[in-house]
Parts: structure tokens; sequence; C-alpha cells
């Protein structure tokens, strides 16, 4: 039987989601417990009860792709009445989740820069535009994946992989892809969803969206349009950073300037200030 | 973690013992996040690191005490904020904790 250490370094090298337990204060210092989605755990942190209790509570870390230090008694209590007169254990859950994505729909000069930014975060990038030749390989060779195909049938067939930690920047701005595209992303547990376009067209875009339906302000608030944090940024690869800023800022619930939430033109000469 | 496993194996390959730090918390501004890892041989080679350069020479010497048997496994605090700081602190006026133990699971 491989030890702990050797399950962990294969599921890392492996890329499959894993987290590792251990106990950092308390009985059974240093005790370890290996856990991963669909996988028999591996190791104890000292009694049956608080294995199942971890278990359970670093697969939701995982999940999320967190982590951090819990807090437990020694069988496992959790709450605080429980825990007054118990000492306490400590224990660090250590998560590898696979990275997270990001689907870019549009191959235009912006999408390179924003998939080659993109590699940099970690992200695992997938471009996706219906027109052939524009959706190639070799013209976004940082992409981990190119699609020739509507967005539609992405969704259909993807759609449920996305969480929290993954993004979908619609870059085609033309509402014949975006609306479809938005529609779709709205369905999925997408953690963010920008849109670009100038605020001409976010107005037309917004018109297209209400007709076929999409009104209720919790699907509107979840949209960043137009995409991007309000940085003044002009050439693509400085798109690139204010959209990649504005994920970053979205996920750590930070408050910036996003052009969502300012008024005119997008690009004006240096000195530009929100407004609005 | 992902980073030093190579080097690990190849350690313990070596049949080096070798001892494991991860940053397990973080308070205020610190330069990396939990999970953050260094490694060290019992010939106090290195790999990896747990913060911007402020506390790696203080993490090899408590790893080697741990591989030496001097002191146990467990918790070590960094910063200026703590009475039990080491004389080591960040820079940045953060605290990180550091779990340190030795490799032997």
């Amino acid at each position: 039987m491989s030890s702990i250490y050797d399950s962990l370094a294969e599921a890392i090298r492996a890329k499959q989601p894993v987290a590792l337990i251990t106990v950092i204060d308390g009985p059974h210092l240093g005790g370890k417990l290996l856990v991963g989605p669909g996988a028999k755990p591996a190791g104890s942190l000292g009694h049956p009860e608080l294995d199942r209790v971890a278990h359970r509570d670093a697969l939701a870390e995982l999940e999320a792709g967190r982590s951090g230090v819990r807090h437990y008694g020694p069988e496992g209590e959790t709450t605080p009445e429980d825990l007054l007169d118990t000492p306490i254990v400590r224990v660090f859950v250590e998560s590898w989740a696979p990275p997270p994505q990001m689907w870019i729909f549009g191959a235009v000069d912006f999408t390179a820069a924003l998939a080659k930014v993109a590699k940099v975060l970690g992200y695992r990038v997938m471009v996706c535009d219906a027109r052939e030749i524009f959706a190639t390989r070799r013209r976004f060779p940082m992409a981990d994946e190119v699609r020739v195909t509507w967005p539609t049938p992405v969704f259909e067939q993807r759609g449920d992989e996305l969480g929290a930690r993954d993004a979908v920047c619609i870059l085609t701005h033309d509402p014949k892809f975006d609306v479809p595209a938005v529609q779709a992303a709205l369905a999925t547990k997408v953690g963010y969803i920008g849109v670009m376009g100038s605020r001409t067209t976010h107005t037309k875009r917004m018109e297209r969206l209400a007709e076929v339906g999409v009104t209720s302000s919790a699907d509107v608030d979840r949209l960043m349009s137009p995409i991007g944090l309000d940085i003044g940024a002009r050439t693509p690869e400085e798109t690139a950073i204010s959209i990649c800023a504005e994920i970053i800022a979205r996920r750590t619930g930070t408050i910036t300037p996003s052009l969502r939430d300012g008024s005119g033109p997008i690009h004006q000469g240096r000195g530009h200030r929100l407004d609005g | 973690m992902k980073d030093l496993l190579d080097d690990i194996d190849r350690w313990r390959a070596d049949g080096k013992r070798v001892a494991l730090a991860r940053v397990v918390d973080i308070e205020g501004s610190g330069p990396r996040d939990p999970g953050a890892a260094m490694a060290v041989n019992e010939l106090g080679e290195v790999v990896g690191s747990v913060s911007g350069g402020c506390v790696e020479g203080a993490v090899v010497t408590e790893s080697l005490s741990i591989l030496e048997g001097e002191r146990q496994a467990g918790v070590i605090t960094f910063g200026y904020s703590d009475d039990e700081a080491f004389a080591v602190g960040l820079t940045c006026g953060g605290t990180i904790r550091l779990f340190i133990e030795e490799l032997n699971w």
C-alpha cells in the first residue's frame, strides 16, 4: 500500500482534485486524512467521527478551491456548546483543485491577449467562435482548446462544469452571438460573466436580452457589461488586464471602479474619471 | 507543493530525511497564501518558499531542529504582532503561521 505522501503526489501530478487534512494542534498532532471526490479517504485524524466530519468539510473546501484552518472537538464536535469543555483540534485543510476555466467567445484580437493573461493566472482557457477562419489553433496557440461552434452547443455539452471559480468572457460584440451566449451562461453556476462592447452596443444588447426574457435583476446583476475595470485600458493587452483584474476583484469582493458602474464613452482622453 | 514534488522524491529515493513547512494561516498583509510550502532535507538543501524571502532562513533552522529531534512538529508564528514572534519578522507587517513537520508519512 502506498504512503499518504505517494498518493498525494500522484493525485497532484495527475491534476486530480485532492485535499490533505493535517492535525496541526491538539491530540494526534501530525495526523493525516487524504480525501477526494468519490475516493476512499486514506489515513486518520485520530477518531472516526472526527474523520467523518473533517472529510465532509474538506470536500466542500476543495470544491471552492480553498485552503485554511478549521477547528473541531477531538470526536468531531463542531457546535460552540459542544466545544466548550473539550480540547480543540486544529486541522489544516489544503486543497489541490483542478485549474479554474475561462471560456472566451469570439476569436478577435482581444481574445489572444486575454487568453495569454488568463494562462498566467492559471486558467484552463477555451476559445470558441463559429467562424472557422478565425477560430484556429495558429491564432490562439496559448489556449488549451479552440472550438469552432456556436455558444449554445458548448453550454449544452459542458455548462454544468462551470462553477464559482470559473469565468465566461463574451467578446464577440455581435448580438447574434452575444445574446445566446449570455442566456446560456446565465443558466450555469459560473462565477463571472463579462460581455464586451461600447455603451451603445451594451444598451442594444440589453434590449435584445430583455426581448428574450433576461429581465430579472438577479440575472442582470450577474452581467459585467461592458466588461472590465475602468483603468483606461486601450490596447488588447491592457484590456485583458482590466478584465482579469475585474474577475479577481469580483472573487475577492473588493470594490473597484468597473466600467459597468460608470457612464459616458469608455475611451476618452487621459484624466477621464468615473462620473456615474 | 507541486513544484516541490520532484526534489522531494529524489531526496527520499536517496534516503535523505525531509522536513516540510507549509503556510497554514496569514493575518493582515502576507506575501503568500495558505498552502505555500518549502521542503528542507537533512543536509540543509531547500526547495520552495513560504514568504517573500523574509522568514526562509529561520524556517530552515527550525526544520533542521525537527529533523535532529531537538523540537517537535508544530505551528510556528512569524510576525511583528505576536508576542512569541521570532526575531525575524515580515517586512510587510503581517503575521504568518507555518506548520513544520518531518515528511515521514
